[in-house]
């Protein structure tokens, strides 16, 4: 890394007023989707419920986007792995919401869901304790995330082992969680995974009123990482962050604990991917162990990448932009969407470092 | 006219067997349980003509008229099978079922248990010992008194020792429990377990040649366990080797790896297809789809290399991103062209079946060649680095690349060439992997995570490492999976390289100076 | 229930908003807008393997309804999506055809968490779903049609053969599969039928693998030495396709002859053994609804027709493939009789209704969404095809709700 990107950086965070405006533009107009949905079908401002359960789900992309950015953007931490804690966020909800069918699953089990029922389970495991009050659940999608993140980061981040490195651990981490979610032994649903949730908090889940509910979740949820993302990196945190992406060694040497300061920042992205993942499952209705996909997580570090990293905005352009595509060619060009895609992220890492967004600001940078 | 004498004769002759060998026969054309029973009945009553319609039962050859008459066909022609007449009407293929097919490998071990060559005596006293009759023991004893062959004999004495056990006698019996529990097969100890239930008196005899057996089957199986772990570990090493270059060597993170060793798979199979008209050369496809995997995937490989990676050096991180994009170009083009099923790739015949090593150790012929071959392609690659002027170059560009290309070496080349060379390595692992995996667009993507679990936890940059690394990884797998299951021990051989590569981050080879920091 | 509640809304709103928002109602589709069939089939990533012929399946079925003047005179369209084996992406697809494109009926998913992950969606939207593969049963949704196996369609017949005389006596069952709920169901099935059919518990072993497993060495060594112990063993594999290849190569590169232990397959078709070199496998088993072998005037047809769309002669038909075909050919008379494509009416039609199907028997829809079906053994010949070595009489009704899952009992009816 050269130390010109910092300086760009520096720069950026003062030019960034044209792309402030389109950012909150953007947001805001997020925010009418589900208002729009509720005019007539055939108004021209009409918007489907399948807009708005897409466009749910793209913000909660952009939160995963978020915090990957703030890893590998901000502090040069690239993980590959953050797709699992994406995927415990949502597991951790996941178990809520099958607490919360009860009696209603198909074999009227009072309190194991059903899949537990017909594979003949008489108990539920222990770790299901607790996951029928949903403040527990919510805390669970941010601590276990966190705390796997903790353990993880602290062993890595202790012997120095960074870049490539780092990345083909977490990796091997998000395969291992696969494999071990794949397994139905583990009483997590294996493939299936959970899914057929009746309600949360009350409100019953599948109607446009309910996904409304969570899209405004998802999109006060996106404000917040992004209002906290941008106080760390503008706070002295972000300028070490900064340091210690562009110059471990030296900022070490410096006195700071290195470890310490990546430590923390990765746990905290690490909860932000759990919280993104927490506001996905009841949205879309299925959590798998195929989240756990080592593919999945290289698709959203490419979504940062696409949009810009090292600035908040690009990973939200990102986040939106490559799965805008990827909706609208799965159906337009089923056969050769793969050819799109795959192109664009060739492109957009030879000619584009600075992503989309890179695109947008004053001068090249050089 | 002299076929008409013959036939003359051949429905003269047998009116007295008549009976016997016709009655028997036209049950051949009845249903599966008739069709058993019907073939048993010809394998004892030991008429030789019985043995061509046996074999064309049971490779498919046997027709019912509908008058009823069974037909012989041989490449196109059809003859009546009795008469040997030929016939200009067809008939319907006599199917045969799992059923029959036993109970023809018994009547072919009576029929064919003197027979002058000695595969079938050996395939005969193998049948024999798996329909095991009394009604064998005593042309067993006689065949036995003739056998010659080091290699029919054991089997044959096995075949007459379970025969034995199914006698009436208990001095029989005895006789055989002792023969069976001498050796050290799987299938004797099954024999015996089987007739224990019926010789409550032999009980403690068949215990104890049981005993026996296990003792010696618990060495083999250990032999067989390490020798599958050496087979996954040479997989894993065919497959990590060519990123032991690319990566280990020249720091590039090519996510496409995994589909390099598909596009060699895939170069398998059109070479085999390419072959198939020609006679000379189609049993040789495999070995010739080595050279044409390395010069496909290597051409790939500088292609990649010089049109995209290159711009990158230096930026391993958007290099892993880039490539993970080329990946899935590859992947859909293969996809579009060979289509999303699976492609067949077909054995040759020496790779097929099982070798029998000394005490009973049985290895599957694909797989020794593959752990064969393993080893080949790592010797050669290390050859390669080591005795070669491409080899000197490239590490001499490793080690410092200013002071290389003052010396008058074009860096930019020997990048190419030694991308090249990785991807080459990777396309001759397609080739192995196409032998006992599936050959589809999707099959580096099983691969790509292993690989660089076994260079990083071998030590990046070091080829003995990666052997080292990927056998050890293999044994260790296969070692766990009886105890914890097949998903649990690769967890816990993944957990095991994320915990060894905290303790020693640089694997076990570490490479040490400049090269190694970066 | 919702389904009135949104309508209700809308109607509400579209009131209070009057005419002045509404300048032209927009035509309700004339008589003569095509009628559309969604395709929610993977075309990418690992399922692609088995699901794009399905895909094919549809494309072919519309063309030839088409060609034939369409239906209720209209032309018939299809909508094809690629969910890319990516099981949320099967919802939002899904969603997105019922609701952008409104499509009248939907073909698609292989996979049972894919069904999973759609179901919720077909329900709240009230659409049509065909889904053409055997699964694990226990399930019925008034949105979905079940035109594959149930587990007493397939594995329940399949476990019977290998006890019987023909089929070998089997008196000791390997249960193979991959970890996931179809297998683990089915294996749960079985085992209590075995029990209940005087095989203990030690007589049976249970293993599960990861998808893709490709390493058998250990397995396939495991299953001769469970064979070892003196009792006539077979192996009953619901190992998901593509592992198969693997396994295949490994039981015949080991010596496992299916005349001492046979093993019969749910999930290998012909499309599978296309993959394969089959000489070492002959005699070895798989149980489905038909077979390309079968010999019957439909499916003469049917492979025709096949051959003449896809112009490859390499390429087989399938049991899913056939399972397609008659679920089409299905909707298609229940819209000819409902005379609309309305989900309601088109449901109430599909009750009953019958096909003479490919497999040679005349299948008919149950009110459990359960398709009839004949159970049939096929043994794996030389050139990849299937030697029927076993037919049920008739089609059997699907029993969707096992008796053997003692659960079921307490199930919540409706």
């Amino acid at each position: 890394m050269s130390a010109s990107l910092s300086i760009q950086n520096r720069l950026r965070l003062g030019q960034g007023a044209l792309l402030r405006g389109l950012l909150l533009l953007g947001l805001a107009a997020l925010a009418l989707l589900p208002v729009l949905n509720r005019l007539p079908p055939d108004s021209a401002l009409y918007v489907s419920d399948f807009v708005v359960s897409v466009s749910g789900k793209w913000v909660c992309y952009a939160i995963l986007a978020l915090a990957i950015d703030l890893a590998w953007g901000y502090a040069g931490i690239l993980s590959l792995g953050h797709g699992a804690f994406f995927a415990l966020g949502g597991y951790a909800i996941g178990m809520h919401l099958m607490r919360l069918i009860g009696p209603r699953g198909v074999y009227g089990h009072p309190v194991l869901p059903d899949f537990m029922v017909f594979l003949g389970w008489t108990e539920l495991p222990w770790y299901w304790q607790g996951f029928q009050f949903f403040p527990f659940a919510l805390l669970m999608a941010l601590v276990v995330p966190g705390l796997l993140a903790g353990v993880v980061g602290y062993l890595a981040f202790r012997s120095r082992i960074t870049g490539v490195y780092l990345s083909i651990i977490t990796q091997a981490m998000t395969y291992a969680l696969m494999l071990a979610f794949f397994r139905n032994d583990m009483g997590f649903g294996g493939n299936n995974g959970f899914t057929d949730f009746k309600e949360l908090l009350g409100m019953p889940l599948n109607t446009p009123g309910a996904r409304a509910a969570l899209f405004y979740a998802a999109l006060v949820a996106l404000g917040g990482s992004l209002l906290l993302c941008r106080h760390i990196t503008r706070s002295k945190l972000g300028r070490v962050l900064l340091a210690v992406r562009d110059a471990e060694s030296r900022v070490r040497f410096l006195g700071y604990d290195t470890t310490r300061v990546k430590l923390s920042v990765f746990v905290l992205s690490a909860m932000l991917a759990g919280l993104a993942g927490a506001l996905y499952v009841p949205l879309i209705g299925i959590i798998n162990p195929g989240e756990f996909s080592p593919g999945n997580s290289i698709e959203a570090v490419v979504w940062v990448a696409v949009g810009g990293r090292g600035t908040l905005a690009g990973a939200l352009v990102g986040a939106f932009s490559v799965n805008a595509i990827k909706t609208w060619l799965t159906s337009f060009a089923p056969d050769l969407w793969l050819f799109v895609l795959g192109g664009l992220f060739v492109a957009v890492t030879l000619f584009l470092p600075r992503g989309l967004v890179g695109l947008l600001q004053k001068g090249d940078g050089r | 006219m002299l076929r008409v004498l013959l036939v003359l004769l051949v429905l003269a002759v047998p009116a007295r067997a008549q009976d016997a060998f016709t009655t028997a026969l036209a049950g051949l054309s009845g249903n599966f349980t008739a069709q058993a029973e019907a073939v048993e009945r010809l394998g004892a009553l030991g008429d030789p003509r019985a043995l061509p319609i046996l074999q064309a039962l049971g490779e498919g050859r046997l027709l019912k008229r509908a008058d009823g008459v069974l037909l012989l066909r041989q490449g196109e022609a059809l003859r009546e099978a009795l008469s040997g007449g030929a016939s200009t009407e067809a008939g319907e293929v006599l199917r045969i079922n799992n059923r029959v097919r036993g109970a023809l490998r018994g009547a072919f071990g009576r029929l064919q248990l003197l027979s002058p060559v000695e595969a079938e005596r050996l395939a005969a006293a193998d049948g024999l010992f798996r329909s095991r009759s009394a009604e064998n023991v005593a042309m067993l004893e006689d065949a036995l008194g003739r056998e010659a062959s080091a290699r029919v004999r054991p089997v044959m004495e096995l075949a007459l020792a379970a025969s034995r056990l199914a006698a009436g006698e208990d001095s029989a019996k005895r006789q055989g429990i002792i023969l069976l529990g001498g050796s050290s097969s799987p299938e004797a100890r099954a024999v015996l377990l089987e007739a224990r239930a019926a010789n409550a008196g032999l009980a403690a005899e068949i215990d104890q040649a049981v005993a026996a057996i296990d003792r010696r089957l618990q060495l083999k199986r250990a032999a067989e366990t390490a020798f599958q772990g050496l087979s996954l570990g040479s997989i894993l090493l065919l497959a990590a080797l060519g990123l032991a270059v690319t990566f280990g060597v020249m720091g590039v993170i090519n996510m496409a790896h995994g589909e390099m060793v598909m596009l060699g798979a895939y170069t398998t199979v059109v070479v085999q297809e390419a072959l198939r008209g020609i006679p000379a050369l189609a049993p040789l496809s495999l070995p010739l789809s080595v050279p044409a995997a390395f010069l496909v995937t290597a051409a790939v490989g500088v292609a990649l290399e010089r049109g995209l990676i290159r711009h990158l050096y230096g930026r391993p991180l958007e290099t892993l991103l880039m490539t993970f994009g080329v990946g899935m170009i590859l992947q859909q083009s293969v996809r579009l062209i060979f289509g999303a099923q699976n492609r067949e790739v077909v054995s040759p015949a020496w790779m097929q079946g099982t070798l029998q090593l000394p005490g009973g150790i049985e290895v599957t012929q694909n797989r020794l060649w593959i752990i064969f071959f393993s080893l080949v392609v790592l010797g050669l690659t290390v050859a390669a680095i080591r005795f070669t002027r491409f080899g000197l170059e490239m590490r001499a560009v490793v080690q410092n690349r200013r002071i290389a290309a003052t010396m008058g070496i074009r860096t930019g080349r020997v990048d190419a060439m030694t991308f090249a060379f990785g991807s080459g390595i990777a396309g001759i692992a397609g080739v192995a992997v196409s032998q006992i995996d599936n050959v589809s667009p999707n099959l580096g993507t099983g691969y790509i995570i292993d690989s660089f679990m076994v260079v990083v936890f071998g030590g990046v940059g070091s080829l003995a490492g990666t052997m080292i690394g990927a056998l050890t990884l293999g044994i260790v797998n296969k070692m766990l999976e009886p105890w914890a299951g097949a998903v649990l021990a690769k967890i816990a051989v993944l957990v095991g390289i994320m915990l060894f590569i905290q303790r020693r981050p640089k694997g076990l080879f570490a490479l040490k100076g400049r090269a190694a920091e970066q | 229930m919702t389904q009135r509640l949104i309508v209700s809304r809308r109607a509400l709103l579209a009131g209070a908003a009057g005419a002045l928002a509404m300048p032209a109602i927009r035509p309700a589709f004339a008589q003569g807008a095509p009628i559309k069939v969604g395709v929610l089939h993977s075309l990418s990533g690992t399922m692609a393997i088995s699901e794009t012929a399905l895909r094919d399946t549809v494309l072919m079925m519309v063309e030839d309804i088409n060609s034939k003047g369409g239906l209720l005179g209209r032309k018939v369209e299809a909508v094809v999506v690629d969910p890319a084996s990516n099981w949320p992406l099967f919802a939002e697809k899904a969603r997105e055809l019922l609701q952008v494109h409104k499509v009248d009926v939907t073909f698609g998913c292989w996979t049972s968490v894919s069904r999973k992950s759609v179901l919720p969606v077909y329900e709240e939207l009230n659409g049509l779903l065909f889904y053409p593969v055997q699964y694990e049963g226990e399930e019925q949704s008034k949105n979905v049609f079940y035109t594959g196996a149930a587990p007493n369609q397939q594995a329940i017949p399949a476990v019977e053969y290998l006890m019987s005389d023909d089929g070998g006596k089997a008196r000791r069952i390997a249960l193979l599969g991959t970890d996931y709920v179809y297998p683990r169901t089915t294996n749960r099935i079985l085992r209590a039928y075995l029990n209940s059919k005087g095989i203990a518990d030690a007589d049976i072993l249970e293993e599960y693998t990861p998808f893709g497993h490709s390493d058998w060495q250990g397995i396939v060594s495991r299953v001769k030495r469970f064979a070892g112990e003196g009792k006539k063993t077979a192996i009953v594999s619901t190992i998901n396709g593509d592992a198969n290849v693997p396994f295949y190569r490994e039981l015949g590169n080991q010596g496992i002859k299916a005349e001492d232990i046979p093993s019969v397959a749910f999930s290998v078709g012909e499309e599978e053994l296309a993959g394969i070199d089959t000489k070492p496998l002959v005699g070895h088993l798989a149980a489905w609804n038909y077979f390309m072998s079968v010999d019957s005037p439909v499916n003469t047809e049917f492979k025709k027709m096949w051959a003449s769309y896809i112009k490859n002669p390499k390429r087989v038909t399938n049991d899913p493939m056939e399972a397609t075909y008659t679920g089409f050919k299905m909707w298609s008379q229940a819209v000819t009789k409902a005379g609309t494509t309305a989900v309601d009416a088109v449901r109430q039609a599909m009750y009953g209704q019958q096909v003479a199907a490919p497999s040679g028997y005349t299948e008919q829809m149950f009110e459990n969404h359960h398709l009839s079906k004949p159970v049939m053994l096929g043994e794996i010949m030389e050139n990849g095809q299937f030697n029927i070595v076993y037919k049920t009489p008739t089609a059997i009704p699907a029993e969707n709700w096992s008796p053997y899952i003692p659960e079921n009992a307490n199930r919540r009816k409706g």
